[in-house]
């Protein structure tokens, strides 16, 4: 039961944050501190839900480090999302597959 | 619905195959997660379906997993998804003024990356019409896909499962890579994201709290941080 009121939650704030500049505010960002922050959040947030938290998804952490250098070295090489998310599952699979 | 309309809802129901087939795959991924966090198929299925947005989910699904609280799920949202805020901030310039609020209410409902990306790109304002039919199809892919994602989690080996959960980290990756790639300060802000998150889980006392708490304080000080020592310019920071 209360996994619904966890769901409903995040669904009512993610809404609020989409809608609430489309119908009260209806302005562009002013402050350049606030679109600067807004702008920069996204990627902090992906980067530290990513690390370490993918060493301890995988049953030897080593394979969690593997693939998250792989992922790194592929994206920046200019890999798209699907290659990059395959080539991380694969490195994990036969990783612990092997050792 | 008169034949202009009609024409528009298939224009953008047409814009949105691609996006939907990309959304299956990513929400497969995002199903396995729901899946080890102990989310049935059909709470799977109601998070996609009112939430649409990758980290904004995975977020929620650890405090799901942590019972950490309904306002530490409030507050993970928001981290998650502030983005999405700035996005609804430039997409208000590009809805004609008098256009309805129950219109402006539908339109907020999936302002997405993609979303945003299709929408803005078009010249002229956004016809409520259009979106409507630019949503259909990739929230039926997004929410169809982390149905069977959570399903596959119970169905497959433990080793499948397994290499399958960092999937969602590689696609994190491929997000946050390339960008940090062309912006030195992005790179950095997103060096000092690993090397402050790995200490933040293992150094005593702050690695009591929740990773959601931990992911929440270092994202406002890291990007706030950012933000004050390198403001971006005004051309740069609309997206």
């Amino acid at each position: 039961m209360k996994t619904y009121l966890y769901i409903l939650v995040m669904a009512l704030t993610t809404y609020l944050i989409r809608v609430l500049p489309l119908t009260l505010i209806r302005k562009p960002i002013k402050s350049r501190f606030i679109r600067s922050f807004l702008y920069y959040v996204p990627y902090v947030t992906l980067a530290v839900m990513t690390f370490p938290a993918i060493m301890d998804a995988t049953n030897s952490p080593i394979a969690g480090i593997v693939s998250l250098i792989a992922g790194i070295l592929l994206a920046w090489f200019g890999a798209g999302l699907f290659p990059v998310a395959v080539c991380c599952c694969v490195i994990v699979f036969l990783m612990e597959l092997l050792f | 619905m008169k034949a202009a309309e009609k024409r528009q809802y298939l224009k953008g129901m047409r814009d949105g195959i691609p996006i939907a087939l990309g959304y299956f795959a990513v929400a497969f991924s995002l199903g396995i997660m729901a899946k080890l966090s102990g989310l049935t198929p059909f709470q799977g299925f109601l998070s996609s379906v009112l939430v649409n947005a990758s980290a904004g989910e995975y977020a929620g699904f650890v405090v799901i997993a942590e019972n950490s609280g309904l306002y530490m799920m409030a507050l993970m949202t928001i981290v998650a998804s502030a983005r999405y805020f700035l996005m609804s901030c430039a997409l208000s310039q590009h809805i004609a003024p008098d256009t309805k609020m129950i219109h402006r209410l539908l339109i907020g409902f999936d302002v997405t990356d993609e979303m945003f990306g299709v929408m803005i790109g078009r010249p002229g304002y956004v016809n409520p019409v259009y979106a409507y039919g630019l949503y259909l199809l990739p929230i039926i892919g997004w929410s169809s896909g982390t149905v069977l994602g959570i399903v596959s989690g119970s169905i497959l080996p433990a080793s499948v499962v397994n290499a399958l959960s960092v999937a969602l980290y590689g696609m994190f990756l491929a997000i946050i890579v390339p960008p940090a790639r062309k912006d030195r300060v992005v790179l950095g802000t997103v060096i000092l994201g690993f090397g402050l998150s790995f200490a933040f889980s293992r150094l005593p006392v702050v690695s009591g709290l929740s990773s959601g708490t931990r992911t929440i304080i270092l994202t406002v000080v890291i990007a706030g941080l950012a933000a004050l020592l390198f403001p971006r310019k005004e051309e740069e920071a609309d997206a």
